[in-house]
């Protein structure tokens, strides 16, 4: 089955129904996404589909097709958050990073401050106290 | 939760005419848009059905407009598009307002209208929205087209009377009556929340009221809108609605909080009318 995945097309042979976290780990061998709970409450898997933030956990594979997917390791290493992130100690464990990261990086600078906080309301670290990762993206947006 | 993924089946239909072919020839086949629920059921070993028709594809369902005043929202559009649609916006900001609260983005950008309402849930936040505004539940199938209202949709506790065949296509939205709308979904936190009390209102010359998570069914609340409309005091219209719901104890809330908070939002919005 074909997709775009981090900006090059792939063919991937996968069973229609596996979860889109599962492929990109497993099939592809991209394991930064993360599984938190499995279940669509953490965020932890989150992916860009089409551009939008979505959890991987909670989507067929079969879903995909020809759709363009972005994973953690699509975003540019030269790409502001991720040096924010580092220098402002946003990452402890780490399994919450690469949710957060895709969240923040499909909101751009489209959205106003306040909404930023709302939108990252589906990411949930247990280690931060999320005030590190706040500031982060706002120094990122700057 | 890693699920026993190869032995469930997706058809992909290239059309709306296909689906509804495919769901036809057999009654097994469960549609599928979002999957927001289908690892949730899969991961709790309540899956249903090994075998899925993706309508994600039939962006034709996804449409939101207006067509001879009546607002008209495709079953596949997701809360991520109903809560920037201008349309809905203007007409009925009371189901964008709902729709940025259902669960996360995430969810919002693959959460559909028409899973809400097919699932049934008494939590489900769209719902007490859709009955405030009294939405028409269009139904197709190869044998065409019927329009059900809302009310007669939903029969029982997560249970509709969407019949074997067929498909919801989109919800139908007429006018509504001059008036404030108010929505307010109570739930643990701030966001991404599952609701302990959900209430929606129309206050105006008419008054509506519908409420989620507080009986097996979201429920339009006609006795109280009656004591509403008669004149009534806001104490009868709370002894009233105290009578209509019927909340329980659960692991998100107790039955006696429900009914605490499900008054105190009832007085919220009617105080001033
Ligand atoms: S693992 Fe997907 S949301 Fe938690
Ligand atoms: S850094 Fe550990 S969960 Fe966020």
């Amino acid at each position: 089955m074909r997709f775009h995945l981090n900006g090059r097309e792939v063919d991937v042979q996968a069973p229609a129904m596996k979860r889109l976290l599962d492929v990109l780990r497993e099939d592809c061998g991209l394991t930064g996404t993360k599984e938190g709970c499995g279940e669509g409450e953490c965020g932890s898997c989150t992916v860009l589909l089409e551009g939008e933030p979505v959890c991987s956990c909670l989507v067929p594979f079969g879903q995909v097709a020809g759709a363009r997917v972005m994973t953690v390791e699509g975003i540019p290493a030269d790409h502001p958050l991720l040096r924010h992130f580092v220098e402002q100690g946003a990452t402890q464990c780490g399994a919450c990073t690469p949710g957060f990261l895709l969240t923040a990086y499909a909101l751009g600078s489209r959205a106003a401050a306040e909404e930023v906080r709302a939108a990252l309301a589906g990411n949930l670290c247990r280690c931060t106290g999320y005030q590190a990762i706040y500031r982060s993206i706002k120094k990122a947006r700057a | 939760m890693r699920t026993a993924a190869s032995d469930l089946e997706l058809v992909r239909p290239a059309s709306l005419a296909e689906a509804l072919q495919a769901l036809a020839g057999d009654p097994a086949l469960r549609p599928i848009a979002g999957a927001t629920d289908l690892f949730v059921d899969a991961n709790a070993g309540v899956l249903r059905g090994r075998r899925f028709l993706d309508l994600w594809p039939l962006r034709e369902l996804a449409r939101i407009e207006v067509k001879e005043d009546v607002l008209s929202v495709g079953a596949l559009a997701t809360f991520a598009n109903i809560a920037r649609a201008e349309a809905v916006r203007q007409r009925l900001p009371i189901l964008a307002e709902a729709a940025r609260q259902v669960g996360s983005l995430q969810i919002q950008n693959r959460a559909t209208i028409g899973g809400n309402v097919a699932t049934a849930s008494p939590a489900a936040d769209s719902l007490p929205v859709l009955l405030v505004a009294e939405a028409v539940v269009v139904l197709q199938s190869t044998g065409g087209q019927r329009r059900l209202p809302l009310t007669d949709f939903i029969t029982g506790y997560r249970r509709t009377a969407l019949a074997a065949g067929e498909l919801i296509a989109a919800f139908e939205i007429p006018p509504l009556p001059d008036g404030a709308q108010r929505f307010r979904k109570v739930g643990a936190r701030a966001a991404q929340a599952i609701s302990k009390v959900v209430l929606a209102a129309l206050v105006g010359p008419v008054a509506r009221l519908a409420a989620g998570s507080v009986a097996p069914v979201p429920l339009r609340l006609s006795r109280t809108e009656a004591v509403l409309a008669s004149g009534g005091s806001l104490a009868e219209a709370s002894q009233a609605l105290q009578e209509e719901i019927s909340p329980i104890d659960d692991l998100r809330s107790t039955a006696a909080y429900r009914r605490r908070v499900a008054q105190n939002l009832l007085e919220s919005f009617f105080a001033g009318r």
